[in-house]
This record gives C-alpha cells, structure tokens and sequence, in this order.
C-alpha cells in the first residue's frame, strides 16, 4: 500500500481546501455574472452582445489552462513515474473538454450577430477545434486499454504531442491574418479593455478556475478509489 | 554496482529519468520542429484573407474565389440605384482595393471598421464580393467612453491606431 502514501497525504490536503474553493467558486460566478450580465455597460460597437464575452473568453483560456495542466502532468507521469500525476491528467481532461465546447458555442453565438457568420475555417478557430478534439481523442485513448497504466501512457504521449497547438493558437491571430479579432488583455501596452468590463471578466476567469480545482479534487477522489479496488482485486486474484 | 571513489554516479533509477526526460524533450522539440515547417510552408493556405498589398503584390489571378480582408475606408461607401449594391474601398493603408457587394451588410459593417469579402477579383480590377463579414477589432469600452473619448480629442482611430 506504499504507492498510495502519497495520494492519501494529497487527498487530505485536498479535502481541507475543498469547500472553500467550492464556496468561492459559487461567489466569484455569481458576482461575475451579475457585473457582466447585469452591471456591466454594453460595448460602444457590439451593444449588449458583448456579454458573451463573460463567458466566452474565460473558457477559451480554461480550455488552454487545463491542456497545458494536463500535458504537464502527463511529461510528470512519463518521466518521473509519479502516481497522481497520470490520475490528475486524467481526471482534468472531461473538464477541459467541456470548456473547450463552451468556448466554441458561445464563439459560435457571438459570430453570427457580429460576423456575420456561424463559422469559418481561419487558423484560429480551426486549432481550437483540434483542441477540442484533441481532448476527445486523449479521453477515447486513455480508456481505450484493458490495462490502466497502458492507457495512461498512450494517452499522455498524445497529450505531450498536442501542446505543440498551444502556442499554435495563443499567437494563431498574430501569426495569421484572421477574422478572429487579436488579443486584448496580454499585448505590450495596456489592455484594450475597459475597467468596467474588465472586473467582471477576471471574476468569471478566476471563479472558472476554482470551478476546475472544486471539479478536479471530487474526481481525483473517486478515481484514487477506483485505482484502490483495482488493486485489491488484483490482490485477490493473486493470492 | 558500486562507484569508484571520488566520481559520483547518478543511480540506475536516476539515470533512467534522466534519460527519459532528455527523450521527452527531444521528442517535443521534434515535433515542434515538423509543425513549425508545415505552418510556414502552408502559410498562404492558413491566412484566412489577403490584404489590398497581397493582391498587389501575389498577383491574385482574376475570377479565382479569394478572401481579402482591411479596414473600410472612410467616406468611401456608396449606393447603388438599386439600393441593394455597396461599393466601398478596402485599406491596409499601403494599398486600396474597390469592392462591390450585392446584398445585405452585417450590422457591424462601417466605416473604419475590419472587414473581410469573399469573391472574385474582376479583370477591370474591382473585387466582386459574393459574401462580406465583419472583422471586428479587440477593443471593448462602454458606449460613453467612446463618445467622451471623442470629444477630449483622445481618439484612438482604428484607421490609424492598430493597422493590420
């Protein structure tokens, strides 16, 4: 039982932030989406379609969040052999996904009234699309062994391969011309951004967050059971 | 197994590591590698639109479908009779390009505004759009903001501020 020394110490870490990270995820959502729904001005171009933003943005940046989280936890696992780290890749990667389609739909939403159109195939909205299946194809191969840890390896071998489109869309709108419109919070001078629209936007990317740590520490929790009744079942067949 | 003196040896285990480690860097570096070269070899293919200078500088063959894309130039929109056909020119501020559309215009559409029209360059040299979206910038201010912005003469103007 040594290997699950070090989960149980994590675990018990784990469940003492837990309820403050539920509670401040439920505050920081609500007050996000109150501010940006409610408070928050509508933009001198897009009018009251801007609200999507509030949730739009701070998924797309989840969605690469928690890729780049999982690819580090899988380099972690692959090198240095380290239990929670494949269970923390895999237990990430259906949140991530769902981010990701957040993302997408309400993009989706967002471009029919400004664009003018659903979809086009420009360089950024193709490689979140490949993000997204990317996640997909990450959780099918995890599964898709009847031995855990060979699908766990497969799967962080993907998950190492795909961070290559991380940087590929982060920078897609300053490498490419595209319809997707250029960052407006991380360039050289001052965000392009509004305080007053501002305010709500980091709420909502903070509260996301704690949403994925809140999410992550209940579905560590029953994947460390799981991987507990699997090796006492093996040790039953054993002996 | 055991070390001459004086020459430390890393342990088997953490030799392994080691060696795993360099061979997930290097297998990144790889692949980034590859993916770099494919992006810049399929550069024109990736670029969702060409600018007024592409056009002039590529030579974009006539009645091949294309996007071309830049900011509307002000006082340069005009209605035809029919009160359906736009025409407007289209600026990277190096070059120009006269675009005609026949249709209904995004409501985004405006002066000094991104656009981006898809359709065929004529052999008289006006872009013949079947199909015009609007390219919205990364600015995002309250509608106040902008008019008192305007009126202390601290306007950034799109045209001018951040060309692309």
């Amino acid at each position: 039982m040594q290997r699950f020394a070090n989960p149980t110490r994590f675990m018990r870490m784990a469940n003492a932030v837990l309820p403050w990270c539920a509670a401040l995820t439920v505050v920081l959502i609500a007050a996000g989406l109150y501010l940006g729904l409610v408070r928050s001005p509508a933009d001198y171009q897009q009018g009251e379609t801007v609200r999507i933003m509030y949730v739009h943005v701070p998924s797309a940046w989840m969605a690469l969040f928690i890729y780049a989280s999982i690819a580090m936890a899988s380099a972690t696992a692959l090198i240095w052999k380290h239990p929670l780290a494949d269970l923390i890749a895999r237990a990430s990667a259906p949140v991530g996904a769902g981010f990701t389609l957040i993302c997408l739909i309400t993009g989706s939403l967002w471009g029919k009234p400004m664009w003018g159109t659903w979809w086009v195939w420009d360089a950024r909205l193709t490689s979140v699309l490949i993000l997204f299946f990317l996640y997909l194809g990450y959780i099918a191969l995890n599964n898709a062994f009847d031995d855990p840890t060979r699908g766990a390896r497969a799967a962080a071998v993907l998950a190492l391969v795909g961070a290559v489109n991380l940087p590929i869309i982060k920078f897609s709108v300053d490498w490419w011309n595209t319809l997707h419109q250029p960052a407006s919070l991380t360039r050289l001078d001052a965000p392009a951004i509004h305080s007053s629209m501002l305010w709500p936007l980091l709420a909502m990317a903070v509260g996301f967050t704690l949403f994925y740590v809140t999410v992550l520490i209940f579905r560590l929790r029953s994947e460390i059971v799981a991987a507990k009744i699997r090796n006492l079942r093996l040790v039953q067949i054993g002996g | 197994m055991s070390a001459p003196a004086g020459i430390p040896r890393p342990s088997p285990a953490r030799a392994r590591k080691r060696r795993r480690m360099y061979a997930v860097l290097a297998g990144l570096t790889m692949i980034a590698i590859a993916v770099a070269l494919v992006l810049t070899a399929f550069e024109d293919s990736i670029v969702f639109f060409y600018s007024p200078t592409d056009v002039v500088e590529k030579g974009v063959a006539p009645e091949r479908r294309v996007r071309i894309g830049g900011l509307v130039k002000e006082n340069s929109i005009s209605k035809a009779d029919d009160g359906l056909t736009t025409t407007f020119i289209v600026t990277d501020l190096s070059n120009t390009l006269r675009v005609s559309y026949t249709g209904i215009l995004p409501d985004m559409f405006r002066e000094g505004q991104g656009v981006v029209a898809e359709g065929k360059l004529s052999r008289s040299g006006v872009f013949l759009a079947a199909e015009v979206l609007a390219k919205h910038d990364e600015t995002y201010m309250p509608r106040e903001v902008a008019d008192a912005l305007k009126k202390s003469g601290q306007w950034r103007d799109p045209e001018k501020g951040h060309a692309k």
